[in-house]
């Protein structure tokens, strides 16, 4: 019995565990060893690992697929669409949780209806169109910061609350005004929160490769998701640098994920468990 | 008072960027399904409920497209909630010393982004040289090799394995959260009573972990309606139409410019999520010291 608490249990628990963590392995360890293959080594994509270091490959990727140029790309949406996006739903938020009119109560509600909107692209062409934005960089970055919104509102507007009113009516008798409230006295405070939601965003656009590929023609304008696709589609036969243009498109986010996972992970959990 | 140190100018920009490029799409949709709106002609007129008839007549194959959407939420809600909830239960009290581990490696996939994750599989699934039926001939199990994308009875269910094997950290992180918030105590005081282990997940862990299920399972129900990225990359909707879904359909029209047809698939969506997402925002806004 003892022997079965102490020992048995946790072992056929941690196995189990390993287990999953495997499933989860076993694909990243493949695109890792095929990256540094040659083509034919890496024809099946097998597990074996590479009989000489091909590292190589990650530069004829990046010629070939022109990924110096796509990773600017995505750089420059995912940033911009990040920043633009918390710090508008940070002062619509802000504004949203301290005066709770029927009017802004409404708005509110309105605003995070649209989570689970989805959108139509036949008519938001009509209206990328009518402004002027479609097959253009700044068209994408507004989109982008524009289906991010609902979700920060609704993420930081809960974090809004736990900010002391008292801070507000301090600032407001040394004669701030709502422009300096905010920003030199609210804003420092939601720090924490706008980094969860400015990670979620940036992983969010960065992986995205929808909204590209409806309403960006011109290839010079791609990111780097809808780039190793189509760098998929010419060079099937070579999986090393298939495998190669792959790594290089997850390694931001991966980068990202590994620095941030506390503030990913509480941005997922905080809104969701206590709701 | 509140209105001088609280602006409605600071929600504007928020408000507009999200109305004229997510909900206003939305309602002009609906009101452009009623017409034969296409890329061949300038001129766009009033045609009933032709494309409503279209959809749903099954004279077209779209009533599959919307069961296998159905079919792709309904599997993959009970998939990623089971796994989920079986891993979020063995790291928060099965093992001690590298639970913080595990959960970082499990969650991994949730932050790759799709398009990488089906390429990826699109190799491991390959019939020929694939490294799952590699594995299954390798230790003689040479009937579990399947064409795991090209075959059309188990296409979708492949799609739904590796939707599973990307989305079920997402729940599982939120279900190891929902299970933190149930204190200790009840679960000393049900072993003291003699309850079995059994005894304690039924009568106190799946009540109290009620409220976190129900948010998983809103929030793949509203993955699964919207999926696109993992169908498009793995099978593209084939082989033939069997793994097409409304979002892979809706792009296909989009490509053909059959624009009437396909903004009427869109606002068919539209308007039942957002009907789903009003009850459910407004129950998660209800009280707002919670949410």
């Amino acid at each position: 019995m003892l022997l079965n608490k102490k020992i048995l249990i946790p072992t056929r628990n941690n196995l189990t565990a390993l287990f999953f963590c495997l499933l989860v392995i076993i694909p990243v360890y493949l695109v890792i060893v095929n990256s540094l293959k040659d083509s034919a080594q890496a024809r099946t994509m097998s597990a074996a690992l590479p009989e000489l270091l091909h590292f190589e490959n990650f530069i004829t990727v990046v010629e070939r697929g022109k990924l110096a140029q796509t990773f600017v790309n995505s750089m420059l949406y995912a940033t911009s669409a990040t920043i633009i996006s918390t710090l508008l739903s940070s002062m619509a938020a802000y504004v949203l949780s301290r005066n709770k009119s029927s009017l802004n109560r409404l708005v509110y509600f309105f605003i995070v209806m649209g989570i689970a909107m989805p959108l139509n692209f036949f008519t938001l062409t009509k209206i990328m169109q009518l402004t002027q934005l479609i097959n253009t960089q700044v068209g994408i970055i507004v989109l982008y910061a524009a289906t991010q919104i609902p979700f920060n509102v609704f993420l930081i507007y809960g974090f809004v609350d736990a900010i002391p009113r008292e801070l507000d009516e301090a600032a407001i008798i040394d004669g701030c005004g709502p422009l300096r409230l905010f920003f030199s006295v609210i804003f420092p405070l939601l720090i924490p929160v706008v980094v969860t939601a400015g990670m979620l965003s940036f992983v969010g656009v960065w992986n995205d490769f929808l909204l590209p590929l409806y309403y960006l023609n011109n290839s010079a304008y791609w990111p780097m998701t809808l780039a190793v696709y189509n760098f998929f589609g010419q060079y099937q036969q070579d999986w090393n640098l298939v495998s190669a243009d792959i790594l290089l498109t997850v390694l931001p986010v991966l980068i990202i994920y590994l620095l941030g996972q506390r503030f990913i992970l509480s941005g997922l959990t905080s809104g969701a468990v206590k709701g | 008072m509140k209105n001088k140190n609280y602006p409605f100018y600071f929600t504007i920009a928020a408000l507009a960027l999200y109305s004229v490029f997510v909900v206003l799409p939305g309602f002009m949709g609906i009101a452009y399904s009623f017409t034969d709106w296409n890329s061949y002609s300038t001129e766009v007129n009033f045609v009933g409920l032709d494309n409503f008839r279209i959809i749903f007549s099954g004279a077209e194959n779209y009533t599959d497209y919307i069961l296998n959407t159905l079919f792709f939420s309904i599997t993959t809600i009970v998939l990623k909630t089971l796994i989920g909830l079986g891993l979020a239960l063995l790291l928060s009290s099965g093992v001690r010393r590298f639970a913080h581990l595990y959960r970082t490696i499990i969650y991994l996939p949730v932050v790759l982004p799709t398009i990488a994750v089906g390429l990826i599989f699109r190799s491991i699934l390959n019939p020929r040289t694939g490294i799952l039926n590699e594995f299954f001939r390798a230790v003689g199990l040479d009937s579990l090799a399947q064409g795991w994308l090209v075959n059309p009875d188990i296409a979708m269910l492949s799609i739904i394995g590796v939707d599973t094997w990307k989305g079920v950290g997402y729940i599982m992180v939120i279900l190891l959260a929902g299970l933190q918030t149930i204190p200790q105590e009840y679960y000393e005081a049900a072993q003291i009573d003699g309850a079995s282990s059994f005894d304690r997940l039924r009568f106190i862990t799946l009540p109290l972990l009620m409220p976190a299920i129900t948010v998983v399972t809103v929030l793949n129900l509203l993955y699964g309606l919207r999926v696109f990225d993992i169908v498009y990359v793995l099978t593209g909707g084939g082989p033939g139409y069997t793994t097409d879904v409304v979002f892979t359909a809706v792009f296909d029209e989009f490509s053909k410019g059959r624009y009437g047809v396909g903004t009427a698939l869109s606002s068919v969506l539209f308007i039942f999520m957002t009907v789903i997402s009003f009850f459910i925002v407004r129950r998660l806004t209800r009280n707002p010291v919670e949410a």
